[in-house]
């Protein structure tokens, strides 16, 4: 959270402006006053934040129109980024003068403030900035429900050593409103945790890991019942079991927003057919459509990403699918790590020289990093001009700031990529072929590689013709960590990875700056401890330079390999061509000959075979 | 000669087919026909060929051409033995039965045709191959000596007896003989003015052969007034619209030949040709009614002053091209009607013939 007093003053001007004359302006007015005073901290959220908007900019209309926002204050950190845009636009409709200037006011004080003070619950945060979790609008909203229960399946399944097996329907309530239904196979969730886990935001077993899975934060499945329950009413139905022996369980759950907890509505034992596993069922607005961007899209992609899966799909109108497993194999386990030094940021690093259980400074460096021996440690700690026997504990801020800015001077081995767990190339050929119909397939898994101290690797798959359309621009598909990325594909390092290669020396049509045009589809996948996402919804891979160097790498060694499959088809078109050009004219410089000089057929049949021969022979050079 | 044209032909397959037979691949040179590639040789009076020449060696990509050229030579062949003529159009249909050969428009078989005219330096007369446009009319003190096509005995044709009609140059010429006694051949543009010096019998009156071209002159008719020219040792005069059409695309064809056939030019042209009219002076000095100069007509004079070789040869010619342009006008032969229909007969050509030290080269 920025804490920049100039913009905090701009903010409430604005709120100001929102509630004129009622008692709602009056308090802002106080904020404002109060704003300047409090050390450069963000004034509390002011009541602006109260409108029924849910962070999605409002038109300014509703702004001057509305009657005075219920004032929900809150604290300082429930500032979106949403406000200062919709905060410019207010300010300049409604002059502040006018409000300030408003006699008859009483004031706020800070002890009347203190009692509005109080925490935002995550939820409130989240329920009214959906558009952060990828429910802003309905097709995005049904597309991220199923895709956050799929993430969920698919890593309990993995770490549990479970070959997937998942159900995903879809029934069409009415046009705007669906029930989804995603059943997995996976070890199933043990009855106490079951509330937590769908009822609570930020709660989850990946976050403090650094480990290549699909789900990072904990917040994907909650929130996609927060999202339910506020478009429906309806709660989360949760079904799970966690082995043959064991009854399974059936809840029903609704999110208490304000304090971020479950609230259990429903919680029995039922008959269930399947052994182990879990179902997930929810009601919620949406929109169901075909193409791109397409929930039929993202799960015939997951698939792809997926080959150890099998994968069923039951689609509101038509098109059920079933896809076996292309492999019974399930990936390697991705093994956790410790951060790598050249990842770390400093107050992550003042953090762990608190809570470190090492009792040296070497001894801490050693035990919390990856890639730190005690010989570099040793260095670290010359170079910082620390004691590498001192207590890490002891250590003051600018020593630890010391130490910060000794790890890039050191140099230190890469983490380890043994973490990073690859589709393969083999797999994503497979799946290509079956998923695409085309005449050439390729695919390429990079060596691993690393930004800011975190390993990653990249993998292209590439297939080109067939009944793939050839005027259109190239059908891009993109993966994290095997999860397919639908939107936001503008703002992707992978795609910048894509426009920025010349597929010009591939044999391919390209505009300036622009994906490249033909019967193509690219498949291109991040697989990281941690994958830099622009957002928390998840839809975009941050640009480092690092990534984009690996992806474009794969992208030409792909290309080069489509380039010289293309040259050698035109090769052979062309020669196969010309065969046939030698073979329609040499008779006709045979009957010419003949003519004019009367030879003999055979005289004639010897003139062609010998010519026919010698281009035929020449050709090739 | 068409003993000498069947000959060069046999050389040329025989040359090829041994050629094919070392499992070489053999090769035809052909001079280069463009303008690019011509030069204007004031002594000898006719645009000449540079000598660029292009190879066309028989491979993968030149295949079809390459039979479809030998194929013409084959028929070219057959027509001079058989003493037989085709037009370019029936050659175009003759190819239709070479299947995969066959040439898909006559601009194919025509472009073809001049290849194996320009490779054997020949008239494609001589090769049995005949335009299809009509070559110019004659009247006048002249007998033309041709000889019967059923007896070969020898005919002679009186031009002063077609009455209102005319001779028809034919399209081979090279036969003809003549007797006359006029001092000068007036060669003209239009078959209009044409018509007038006929009806009025000028021929008679100036003591000279009419000579209509209609339009740009074929080769037919170039070569007609050459050896006619050459023959009795008579001057040449021509009378066009003073247009840069008729300067430039008439006039200088019939006199230094063209650039597409640059080979052939030897013998198409009529070097001493001199042009009696319509020049831009006479427009001023007959007060002629005139019509402005078209965009084609600006781009085309301005083409003859910059790109021509025999315009550049000619300061006179230069001159008067530009005074056009400076005048931005041009006028028709049959503008002179303006001061009576007869004007051209009564004043504007004894006026101008008085003088023929005048005319432009």
């Amino acid at each position: 959270m920025k804490k920049d007093p100039s913009a905090a003053g701009d903010m409430v001007t604005s709120k100001m402006a929102i509630g004129p004359g009622g008692p709602g302006g009056k308090v802002l007015q106080m904020d404002l006053f109060q704003a300047g005073k409090r050390e450069g901290v963000t004034p509390g959220a002011p009541a602006g934040r109260g409108r029924p908007g849910n962070g999605k900019p409002t038109r300014r209309k509703g702004a001057e129109g509305e009657p005075p926002p219920v004032p929900i204050s809150g604290k300082k950190k429930a500032r979106t980024q949403a406000e200062p845009v919709e905060a410019e636009n207010v300010e300049k409709v409604e002059p502040r003068a006018k409000s300030r200037t408003a006699p008859g006011r009483k004031r706020e004080t800070a002890e009347t403030m203190a009692r509005r003070q109080r925490e935002i619950s995550v939820a409130e945060f989240f329920q009214k900035n959906r558009h952060l979790l990828g429910f802003d609008n309905p097709a995005k909203a049904l597309l991220t429900a199923i895709k956050e229960a799929v993430d969920n399946s698919l890593d309990a399944c993995e770490e549990a050593g479970i070959l997937p097996k998942l159900d995903i329907a879809i029934e069409e309530l009415s046009e705007d409103r669906f029930r989804v239904s995603i059943t997995d196979n996976g070890p199933g969730i043990v009855r106490a945790q079951i509330p937590k886990i769908f009822g609570k935001l930020l709660y989850g077993s990946k976050f403090h890991v650094l480990r290549q899975s699909r789900g990072q934060q904990g917040i994907g499945i909650s929130a996609a019942g927060m999202y339910s329950q506020l478009t429906t009413g309806q709660p989360l139905r949760i079904t799970s079991r966690t082995g043959a022996k064991k009854p399974a369980h059936f809840f029903e759950i609704q999110i208490d927003t304000a304090r971020n907890e479950p609230k259990v509505l429903t919680d029995r034992e039922v008959e269930w057919d399947v052994e182990h596993g879990t179902r997930v069922e929810m009601e919620l607005a949406g929109t169901y459509k075909k193409g791109r961007r397409s929930v039929d899209d993202y799960v015939l992609q997951t698939a792809l990403a997926n080959p150890h899966a099998e994968v069923h799909y039951r689609p509101p109108k038509g098109d059920s699918w079933d896809r076996e497993r292309l492999t019974s194999q399930l990936p390697r386990e991705p093994q956790a790590i410790r951060p790598h030094p050249h990842g770390v940021e400093l107050g992550a690093l003042i953090a762990m020289m608190r809570e470190t259980r090492g009792r040296t400074l070497k001894g801490a460096l050693q035990s919390d990093f990856s890639r730190v021996s005690e010989k570099v440690a040793e260095e670290i700690s010359r170079a910082a001009g620390i004691n590498p026997e001192s207590r890490p504990r002891s250590l003051k801020l600018p020593q630890v700031e010391a130490l910060f800015r000794a790890i890039p001077k050191v140099k230190i081995m890469n983490p380890p990529t043994s973490c990073i767990v690859p589709i393969g190339e083999d797999l994503i050929l497979e799946g290509l072929k079956q998923a695409v119909k085309a005449e050439f397939f390729t695919s390429s898994t990079r060596p691993p590689s690393v930004y800011r101290g975190n390993p990653f690797v990249v993998e292209v798959g590439l297939a080109y013709g067939g009944e793939l359309p050839a005027e259109e621009l190239v059908d891009l598909w993109r993966f994290a960590n095997r999860v397919p990325l639908q939107y936001q594909q503008s703002a992707c390092a992978i795609t910048r990875a894509v426009t920025g290669t010349d597929w010009k020396h591939y044999a391919l049509q390209q505009g300036k700056g622009a994906l490249p045009t033909g019967p193509l589809v690219l498949f291109v996948h991040m697989a990281s401890v941690w994958v830099p996402f622009t957002s928390e919804s998840k839809e975009a891979v941050a640009a480092y330079p690092e990534i984009l160097k690996e992806l474009r790498l794969g992208l030409q060694e792909c290309g080069r390999r489509l380039g010289s499959f293309l040259r050698h088809r035109r090769r052979l078109e062309d020669a196969e061509k010309k065969n046939s050009y030698i073979r329609a004219y040499i008779p006709h410089i045979g009957i010419a000959l003949k003519e004019i000089l009367r030879l003999s057929d055979k005289e004639e049949a010897k003139v062609v075979e010998v010519l026919t021969d010698t281009l035929e022979r020449t050709r090739k050079i | 000669m068409a003993a000498e044209t069947v000959r060069r032909i046999e050389k040329t397959a025989s040359d090829i087919h041994k050629t094919i037979l070392k499992q070489d691949k053999p090769s035809m040179r052909f001079p280069m026909r463009s303008l690019s590639n011509v030069k204007y040789d004031p002594k000898r009076g006719h645009f000449e060929m540079r000598g660029k020449r292009k190879v066309r060696t028989l491979t993968v990509s030149t295949v079809k051409t390459f039979a479809q050229t030998l194929r013409m030579m084959a028929l070219s062949k057959e027509l001079v033995k058989n003493d037989d003529i085709a037009t370019k159009r029936e050659a175009y249909y003759v190819s239709k039965n070479w299947d995969e050969a066959r040439f898909l428009e006559q601009p194919e078989s025509d472009a073809v045709m001049d290849d194996v005219e320009a490779f054997f330096e020949i008239n494609r007369e001589q090769l049995g191959f005949v335009p299809e446009e009509k070559g110019g009319e004659i009247s006048g003190k002249l007998i033309i000596v041709d000889r019967d096509s059923e007896t070969g005995k020898p005919l002679r044709i009186d031009c002063t007896r077609f009455g209102s009609g005319a001779y028809s140059i034919p399209i081979s010429v090279e036969h003809l003989k003549f007797q006359t006694e006029a001092k000068f051949i007036l060669v003209i543009e239009t078959a209009g003015m044409f018509q007038r010096l006929v009806k009025h019998k000028y021929w008679k009156t100036a003591n000279c052969i009419l000579v209509s071209m209609g339009g740009v002159p074929t080769r037919a008719c170039r070569r007609f007034i050459r050896r006619l020219a050459d023959a009795q040792k008579i001057p040449v005069y021509v009378f066009v619209d003073g247009d840069p059409y008729g300067i430039s695309n008439i006039y200088r064809t019939l006199k230094v030949g063209s650039g597409n056939a640059a080979h052939l030019n030897e013998y198409f042209c009529v070097p001493q040709a001199r042009y009696l009219g319509i020049t831009p002076k006479d427009i001023v000095d007959y007060k002629l009614p005139t019509h402005p100069l078209k965009d084609v007509d600006i781009k085309r004079a301005r083409d003859a002053v910059k790109n021509d070789p025999f315009f550049q040869h000619h300061k006179e010619w230069v001159a008067a091209v530009e005074q056009l342009l400076k005048m931005g006008v041009r006028a028709e032969q049959q503008a002179l009607a303006k001061w009576g229909l007869n004007y051209v007969i009564d004043r504007y050509l004894p006026e101008k013939l008085a003088h023929p030290e005048r005319f432009l080269p």
